[in-house]
Parts: C-alpha cells; structure tokens; sequence
C-alpha cells in the first residue's frame, strides 16, 4: 500500500511512474500538455531544434495560443508571428491562430486539450488557471517547454501541499478571486515573502464544491503571483460535465487521500467577505472595497485570464444594464476567448454593454499588459478584472492599476470612482 | 568524465528577499528572455549588483566562490535566465539558499549552477567564511567555524543534467544516443 498522498502528489507519482512520491523529491514526469504562445513559440521552438528534434513527441499533446499580441501590433509582431507559424507547420503543431485566438489557459481548457489528472507545462506564470480542471499546471521557462516538447518529460520538484478548507457562501457583489486576493495579502506574492513560495495550493471545502467552472478557474489564476508552483481543485461532476462534449481524451478523477499529509491547513468562512482590491503596485497590496470607495477612475476593464470570462461578462452586464458608463471613464471589454465572444453576443451581453458605452474588443492578453485594447497615459488610474497590477504593467509608469472583480470594475464605471457594486445589484 | 562535486571556496552572504531584480538589474536584461545566446562574460560584471556594486569584481578575482542567500532567493515572479547566467559569468560555483523562488531554483539547474536549499545557512555562515561544498551528499563544512550543515542532495537525475553543463546539452545527448539505438 502506498502513503496516503495529496490529489497533486498522486497525479506526480502517478506521471512519474512511481508509487508514491514525498515532497521535495525530484522526479523525472510524463508531461500531458505542453503549450506556448505567439511571444515566446519562436524561442520555444529554436530550443526544440537546438535539441535535436525533428519533431515532438505526441501532436496530440502540444498546442500554439497566440494571445499576447494578437493580432499583431506592428511589424516586428507581424513577423514574430509568421516565423511561429512557419516553425509550428515545420514540427506539425497546431496553432490557434487568429480567428480561433483566446488566452491560452483558457483555451487548452476550452478545446479539450487539458484534462484532469495530467501533469501539463505552458511559457506563461498564469498556467496554474488550470489546474481548476484537477491537473497539476505549471509555468515554465522556455527551455523547460521545448525539451518537454521533444521528450515528452521533465524533471520535477514535488511540492508540499497546503489545503485551504473554504466555507460559506459568497455574498453579493464577491466572487471566488475575492478568496485569493484576499489570501495573497497575507501570504505574500513572488516579489516578497511569498510564505506559498514553491507549494501546492489546493482548494476545497464546500464553497469550493458548489462554484462554477469560470469562478474555478479565476480562483486558481489569482494564486499565480503568490509563487505557488501549482493550484489545484478535487475534480466532480462540475468538472465532469464542462469536460463533455469538449475531449476526447481519457483522463483519472484523482482525489487526496484523507490521511494526506499538508504542509499547512487553513479554514476559511466566506459569508462575511467583501469585495478586496489589490492596489498600486503589488499584487499583495489588499484592502477592502470599503476603503477604497471614492478614488477616481478613468479606465475600467473587464477582460484577461483571470476575469474576462462568460460568468465575468454577465455579471458587468447585470450591474450596467440601463446605465451609461461615466463619461470620464473608458470601459472596455475584452473576452477570454473567441468561443466566448460568440456565447457572449448571442445570449445579449454585448448588446447591453454597448447600450451603456462600453468598448467591445476581441480576445487578447492586451489589456491586461498594455499591449493593446488597454495603454494608460501618465497620471491615469485603471480599475481591471485583471491578475496584475505592478508599476508600467499597463504602459505609463505614472498610472495606477487596481485589481478587483468585475462587478466592482462595473460599478466602479458607472460612478466614475471606486464603487460598491452591491448599490447596483 | 564525472563532474566534480565537492566544491571549495569562500562565501558571500545575502540577506532575505533578494530577487531578480537585486541579482541582475533589469537594465542588463536587454529583450527579456528573448535574447538567444547571453554572453556570460558581460552579464557577470554585473551579478549582485543590486545588493553588493562590488560583488560581481571581487568574486571575478576570485574572492568568494559560493553565494549564500536567505528566504525566496531570485523571487519576482520572472522566468527569465539572464540572473542565473550573470552569476556563473562572476565565477560562481554554487549557490546556496535558506529557500529559493521555484523559477530560479529551476532555471538554475537547467543552466548547469548547482544550487542547495540549506535552512539556517545564513545565520551559520558569515562573508568571508572558507567552505566545503559536497553537491551529491548535500554537506557543508564551515572550515572557519567547523559546523556542519546539510542539505538535502542533488539527486542524479539533476546531477546529470549539471554535468552535461544544463537541461539542452543534456537532452540533446540524450536523444542522439536514443535514436542511435534505434
């Protein structure tokens, strides 16, 4: 009989061919999904040819996003992208190229290529918005992903596990990443004292249990800049039912073993929260809506990896619907992927954001990184569904960025201010 | 030829906290990690610089060997090499850290700088203390002060990658031998 293991350690053991694992051993692991995008495939793929591989290792199980400049910006991006897409027909790779684009994390999930129980690698620190489907996601370097890429393995470090037991319902005007930002103001982010640093977060408890797969995945994004190495949800029948119809795959339910040893416990009661705001210019810089309300806006943003999903879009929708956005802010919205750009426009979202004034773009990393859709000038403060919020992330290093969900990023443009959505709801 | 593994030399010590950013300053890390080929030599000039301007000449001239850090070494949140390139640039043979940011620590082996997580290292080891570094049994010897400390060891699947001089070369051999079977 093995040790009873955490839901991350099984899926390690289990990719690593091995019984069982400890935390801290260095394991050589079968890798399920390995993904890049339009910024860094170049460089992924000049280190897959510096391998000595002349193709990789399952077409299956490798996939191109272009999200962070996509489409292209000007022309150095334009022939960024044509030398990926040259280098992905050379391998066989497929590419989800303009007209399918969408932020990759979302997207492996999304066509089907991620599936529970894998051990999956992406070029990006938000992989770990993944791990909501009950696989193990990591960020990686470019190296990592082009030899996974060839090999169809990596070494890996096993982590020791955290479990934060969540309780409660979430009351109005919170959503799940309220949970996290909430937790990375005490647990610290990458830049700091990162207490997470190198751990597997996992999220259960009955809060947990009843949440959609769009707040799912928005609750393991936020833990990316904590500097966990992963994020990770028990799979159910929520995840069970967003798989169907979506893979072909087989994949394994892993659970954690009641007996699991976690390097931290920590409970939670949700049904007392109120929205948290990760202010200028730290991502662990937290306090409460209350504090905040009054402190002018001029951009406000729904859209990125972290909130720009369908569950994202109908909650802005509900708090503007028969409103004006002020008319000293610019709202715009951006969603995740191409799939939910057309759910969004069928079922009459986009039509009440665009009674209210709202800018409708395409899916895209840019608002988020001010790469386009989004570009702040000095002295301007942005409100964003968005994971980050450092220095010049957005483009001036004069303009101040505030991170929060996206019924405070609605309320917030219709007041002009940092606002409290529950006024609107 | 196996690759050494018991390393002598002096240490230089850093406190908690020291990221990427204090590593390498960002003006150094020109195109982020789209840069190819770094150049070692021009990046060690500059290793530490952040916490110690002096650092990068003195370890050059082969006065310290091993950096010794505190908490979340080479944290930031950056996947970007050019921090661990800088450091070897500067002649160091290992870095040694209470604890270390996971992209760092990674980024490290596939680069060939062995790095040993050793808590407590900072408050047994001061600048200028002469050590004894066994990589593959995870032992320090503090020759100044003669305490013993232990890590956990580099296992060898990333002993053969440190071997190989990082994670490319090392997959690179790999596969030709595997296809040399076929």
């Amino acid at each position: 009989m093995p040790k009873p293991m955490t839901l991350t350690e099984k899926i390690m053991a289990q990719s690593a061919g091995l019984e069982e694992v400890v935390p801290g051993q260095m394991i050589t692991a079968k890798i399920g999904l390995a993904y890049t995008m339009d910024t860094l495939g170049k460089i992924v793929f000049n280190h897959l040819k510096a391998t000595g591989a002349t193709k990789v290792f399952d077409p299956d199980k490798v996939v191109v996003v272009f999200d962070h400049f996509a489409p292209a910006t000007d022309v150095n991006y334009a022939n960024l992208h044509n030398e990926v897409r040259r280098l992905a027909k050379e391998y066989n790779v497929r590419i989800f190229d303009i007209g399918n684009q969408g932020i990759m994390h979302h997207v492996v999930a999304e066509e089907g290529y991620l599936v529970p129980g894998i051990i999956a690698i992406a070029t990006d620190s938000h992989a770990l918005t993944g791990g909501a489907l009950g696989a193990v996601v990591l960020g990686m370097g470019a190296t990592d992903v082009a030899i996974a890429m060839a090999t169809g393995e990596l070494w890996l470090r096993v982590p020791a596990s955290v479990k934060v037991e969540i309780q409660g319902s979430l009351p109005r005007g919170t959503m799940s990443r309220d949970i996290m930002l909430y937790l990375m103001g005490q647990k610290g982010w990458d830049g700091t004292k990162a207490e997470w640093a190198y751990q597997a977060i996992e999220l259960a408890g009955e809060t947990v249990r009843k949440m959609s797969m769009d707040s799912r995945f928005a609750l393991c994004n936020l833990s990316s800049d904590a500097g966990a190495k992963n994020a990770i949800i028990p799979p159910d029948e929520v995840t069970r039912n967003y798989l169907k119809g979506r893979t072909r795959r087989t994949f394994q339910l892993f659970q954690s073993d009641p007996q699991a040893d976690y390097a931290d416990t920590i409970s939670i009661d949700v049904s007392k929260f109120e929205p948290q705001v990760a202010c200028p210019h730290s991502p662990d810089n937290v306090k409460p809506l209350s504090q905040l309300l009054g402190t002018k806006v001029h951009v406000a943003t729904v859209s990125s990896c972290s909130g720009g999903r369908l569950e994202d879009l109908h909650i802005a929708a509900q708090i503007l619907k028969g409103r004006k956005v002020h008319p000293d802010v610019r709202m715009i919205v951006s969603p995740v992927s191409q799939k939910v750009y057309q759910e969004a426009m069928e079922d009459g979202t986009f039509s009440i954001l665009l009674r209210s004034g709202v800018l409708i773009g395409h899916a895209t990393c840019g608002p988020c990184h001010g790469g386009q859709l989004v570009i702040l000038g000095e002295g301007e403060v942005c409100i964003g569904s968005v994971p980050r919020n450092m220095q010049g992330r957005m483009g001036s290093p004069k303009a101040d960025i505030y991170s929060a969900n996206p019924a405070v990023v609605a309320a917030s443009a219709i007041k002009g201010a940092i606002a409290d959505p529950r006024e609107f709801l | 030829m196996a690759m050494e593994t018991i390393f002598k030399g002096k240490a230089w010590v850093c406190g908690d906290y020291t990221d990427s950013y204090k590593i390498l300053p960002e003006q150094y890390w020109q195109g982020g990690a789209k840069v190819g080929n770094l150049n070692m030599e021009e990046l060690g000039k500059h290793a530490m610089e952040g916490a110690d301007p002096n650092f990068a000449r003195e370890a050059s001239a082969g006065k310290y060997s091993f950096i010794i850090a505190g908490r979340n070494f080479g944290g930031g949140g950056k996947s970007i090499e050019h921090p661990i390139i800088a450091i070897k640039g500067a002649g160091v043979k290992a870095v040694i850290t209470e604890s270390s940011s996971r992209y760092f620590f990674r980024n490290a082996i596939n680069n060939g700088l062995p790095i040993l997580i050793c808590e407590g290292i900072t408050s047994k080891v001061r600048t200028g203390d002469d050590l004894e570094v066994d990589l593959s049994h995870g032992e320090i010897r503090n020759l100044t002060t003669g305490v013993r400390l232990k890590s956990a060891p580099i296992p060898q699947n990333l002993m053969d990658i440190l071997e190989m001089g990082g994670y490319i070369p090392y997959t690179k051999k790999k596969m030709a031998m595997e296809s040399s079977k076929r």
